[in-house]
């Protein structure tokens, strides 16, 4: 029934990047979470130049980023000769390179939320749990992460979305092979450049709702605590 | 004081307006492709005429969603013969000044020398892992890649390493980047002066696809225009030919 709206690439593009999205959204919170834990407590010097680079995925428009990952991670690139000679071969035109890209461009909307988050906490409940006689690691699983779950709510849902959205970096490290790195940005960039504007619009506005939804479920999900404002 | 300032000031600047009043600028919407060529012919155009040509490079659908949009582009030179065509028919464009003012030559190149021979038998032989070919839905360019491969008889063979540029530009970043050690590329992207300028290449015969054909049309924002109408001669004249004809062009 569906099938006539919208064509097997469509669904095809759709299911690749529900795919990617999720997979980024997993690896990222582990990721994140340890660095905005780190982020939020450190008193080292360096937490002001690493946040910085954290946050440049914000700032650089993805055409940066997407032109730097297919210089470093091809042939002639640093990144491409380790993973090549990891025997993992090189990472442009491949699903791996595409989850290394949004790995990157996602990296922020994972762990401004969290850093955000673990900052709120302050340090009384760590303290109270160590004056109870709980480890540190113990305290941090049982105490800290259960009190910042606003945050992972946050941080998974912006992370999921904008992968979900993202374009750019795709468009030029993907190299545009059907059910392998071809998401639904690119696949409506496509039907636009072609003049297939109803497909266009199905899937484009389909995108449209998505988002709303997306961040009105995110919206509700977050309790009204002024210690962890959502950024939104 | 302020005075005997400003005065030579804005003498100065009725000057430069005057001077300018005759002469008149055109803005251009030109295929990725013909980037290098006509940055070279814009040049010489505003040296010899005294117009200014202001030109965008890009897709030539995207141009042609953008015109049909609104957008003040005064000539179109697509990567096609179909678009100008389409915009004429559908009253968009001054049908009687479009003329093909270059016919493009595919080649397929590799960054590496001595890796693509004078036939294209690395297609075949080589143990390479991703070819880039522009969307053949999108660029006239992909399209005789495939018309190439099928000639060949390699469809099957090919078809599982492609991979897709949105337009000829960013296909010819993917092979000059090395991530594919193949493309399908424009002549004109990898020549200058009559000359490769690196890597290796194979020029593939025009009787391996249909032609290239890339016509230029005024549209209709620059109908009465004098620079509008100045360049389009221009494209045809000796001059703006030797540069077309220096970077792998036909006519």
């Amino acid at each position: 029934m569906s099938t006539s709206i919208l064509s097997p690439d469509d669904w095809a593009a759709i299911w690749l990047t529900l795919e990617l999205a999720s997979l980024t959204t997993i690896l990222l919170l582990v990721l994140a979470t340890p660095l905005a834990w780190w982020l939020a407590h450190t008193p080292s010097r360096w937490r002001g130049p690493i946040g910085a680079v954290v946050t440049l995925p914000l700032v650089l428009p993805p055409t940066v980023i997407g032109f730097y990952l297919l210089v470093t991670m091809g042939p002639n690139g640093p990144l491409g000769q380790l993973t090549n000679s990891m025997g993992l071969g090189y990472l442009p035109f491949s699903f791996a390179g595409l989850v290394v890209g949004s790995l990157v461009y996602s990296l922020p909307f994972a762990v401004q939320p969290l850093q955000r988050a673990f900052e709120g906490l302050g340090r009384r409940p760590l303290e109270v749990a160590a004056t109870l006689g709980a480890s540190r690691i113990d305290s941090f699983f049982s105490v800290a992460l259960p009190l910042a779950r606003p945050g992972f709510i946050t941080a998974a849902v912006l992370t999921f979305a904008h992968t979900v959205g993202e374009f750019g970096i795709v468009l030029m490290l993907g190299g545009n092979i059907p059910a392998k790195t071809r998401v639904v940005s690119v696949q409506i960039y496509d039907h636009v450049e072609a003049m297939e504007y109803a497909q266009a619009h199905w899937l484009a506005g389909g995108m449209v709702v998505f988002a709303f939804v997306v961040l009105v479920a995110l919206q509700w999900l977050q309790p009204r605590d002024k210690n962890n404002a959502s950024p939104l | 004081m302020t005075h005997f300032r400003l005065a030579p000031l804005a003498l100065s600047l009725f000057a430069a307006l005057a001077a300018s009043a005759h002469a008149d600028e055109v803005s251009v919407a030109v295929a990725a492709n013909f980037t290098a060529p006509m940055q070279k012919i814009a040049v010489e155009f505003e040296k010899d005429s005294g117009h200014k040509a202001v030109l965008s490079f890009g897709a030539t659908g995207k141009f042609y969603a953008q015109i049909n949009n609104g957008a003040p582009f005064g000539i179109l030179l697509a990567a096609d013969d179909t678009t100008p065509a389409k915009l004429a028919q559908e009253g968009k464009a001054v049908a009687d000044s479009r003329f093909t003012y270059a016919i493009g030559q595919l080649v397929l190149w590799s960054k590496q020398a001595g890796y693509v021979d004078d036939k294209g038998a690395v297609l075949k032989t080589g143990d390479y892992r991703h070819i880039a070919i522009a969307n053949p839905k999108l660029a006239p360019y992909g399209l005789a890649a495939m018309e190439t491969l099928k000639n060949l008889g390699l469809t099957d063979q090919v078809t599982p390493k492609v991979v897709q540029g949105e337009n000829i530009g960013q296909t010819y970043q993917f092979a000059a980047s090395g991530n594919a050690q193949l493309g399908f590329v424009a002549l004109s992207q990898v020549m200058e002066d009559g000359k490769l300028r690196e890597g290796s290449a194979w020029i593939v015969p025009s009787s391996m696809h249909e032609p290239i054909r890339q016509d230029a049309i005024i549209l209709n924002t620059a109908k009465d225009s004098a620079a509008a109408k100045a360049l389009m001669d221009y494209l045809k004249g000796d001059k703006a030919r030797a540069i077309i004809k220096s970077y792998g062009y036909a006519f």
